[in-house]
């Protein structure tokens, strides 16, 4: 049996983010190519930083749900180049972070990443742009702790990278 | 020793000895934000510093890993600069320390991106949008806490004045260097101090702090010579894996 990439895909789609676990890695744009060598499937994935410590349960998890899907020969290979940017979440994605209550990140990243003073965001509680940043980094290292003015309450932002 | 494995040590073992570093403020940091701050970035340059070592293995080519090159080498095989084996001593010191690494971290990144080596430039053109962050975070903190109070200025002056005879340690060359350059591998080198003058200056200028006038003192972690903290930094990172050297996760 060898499912087409389209339909490992899908499959993927079901894969989530081990610490974002409300989008999957594919709403992440990380699963840059899928396609069959002989007899082995091969998964190429971007990592999003460097030392992120999800990279290898990603990997894993990835093998682990297209062996539950029958396939007995799979390899993740890391592909380095292009880096992974934000712009690549998909528009699920987006909204599956907001609804799950991280505002997602600026797009056009190349132009303000790096930066946190030259990104904004909108509270994904009460959607108010009254907001303000308190910190660079959040609880895991593509996020930022912003705050909003208007409802008081904190929020994460995902960084643009 | 290659010259490509060289430099891929002298980078990758500065990232490694900083994380390590950094790391240890996890749980001790003045505040919370901060806390989680230096703990992400020992992650960012720890995840740099195992990039580095694929590099540097690879082009070895005698079989050993990234754990290897960072659990089973000596401190004399390390080649990583001063600057970063500094104690943490308090917050003043860790942040200047991060500070002056990274007003050489980003435009050394921004030089490799157009490096000749394909998994160089694959490895800076990532690290690059970290590093930016990095920076974005320490320049602020260096300009509010220089710029604040009398005691907070006082701290950071004090540990620009105990750090800053170490800085120029990141940016000694030698014929690694050398070589590297005229292979295409290492672009734009003399770009790289002419940022770190500028950056540093106009950043003290604002956080109202004396760059000392005494210059750059100290170099030689890049050939293996370290200072008296570097045997305590290696001997709790290495004890695990030098007590069970088989054990697996």
């Amino acid at each position: 049996m060898r499912p087409d990439p389209d339909t490992v895909r899908g499959w993927l789609g079901e894969v989530p983010d081990p610490e974002i676990p409300a989008i999957s890695v594919v709403d992440l744009g990380i699963v840059r190519d899928i396609g069959w060598e002989e007899d082995t499937l091969v998964v190429d994935v971007t990592p999003t930083y460097a030392g992120c410590p999800a990279t290898l349960v990603i990997a894993l998890d990835i093998e682990t749900a297209l062996r539950d899907r029958g396939i007995d020969k799979v390899e993740v290979r890391r592909r380095m180049s292009p880096p992974w940017s934000t712009d690549w979440i998909s528009d699920e994605g987006r909204q599956k972070l907001l609804d799950y209550g991280i505002a997602p990140p600026q797009l056009n990243a190349a132009n303000c990443a790096g930066m946190l003073s030259a990104q904004s965001a909108a509270c994904p509680l009460c959607g108010s742009e009254n907001t303000e940043a308190i910190a660079v980094r959040g609880s895991t290292p593509c996020k930022a702790q912003f705050r909003c003015r208007d409802c008081r309450e904190p929020f994460d932002y995902f960084k643009a990278i | 020793m290659d010259p490509l494995v060289t430099f891929c040590l002298r980078m990758g073992d500065t990232t490694l000895i900083l994380g390590q570093q950094t790391a240890a403020w996890c749980g001790h940091a003045p505040v919370l934000e901060e806390d989680i701050a230096f703990a992400n970035m020992g992650l960012d340059l720890i995840g740099q510093t195992q990039l580095w070592y694929e590099i540097a293995a690879e082009a070895e080519g005698k079989g050993r890993t990234p754990d290897d090159l960072a659990f089973f080498r000596t401190e004399r095989q390390f080649l990583n600069a001063q600057l970063v084996e500094r104690p943490n001593v308090d917050f003043a010191h860790a942040l200047m320390r991060q500070y002056l690494f990274d007003a050489w971290h980003l435009p050394m990144q921004e030089a490799l991106c157009e490096s000749g080596h394909e998994a160089i430039r694959d490895l800076a053109q990532k690290s690059v949008k970290e590093v930016r962050y990095h920076i974005d975070r320490s320049r602020d903190l260096i300009v509010r806490l220089g710029d604040g109070s009398e005691e907070s200025r006082a701290k950071m002056q004090g540990a620009l004045d105990a750090l800053w005879p170490y800085a120029d340690d990141l940016m000694a060359t030698d014929e690694v260097e050398e070589t590297l350059a005229a292979q295409g591998v290492l672009p734009g080198l003399d770009r790289v101090r002419a940022a770190f003058e500028a950056e540093t200056a106009a950043t003290m200028s604002r956080a109202t702090l004396e760059i000392p006038g005494n210059g750059h003192a100290r170099i030689g972690g890049r050939t293996g010579i370290h200072t008296e903290t570097m045997g305590y930094i290696l001997a709790e990172m290495q004890s695990i894996p030098r007590s069970f050297p088989d054990a697996r996760w």
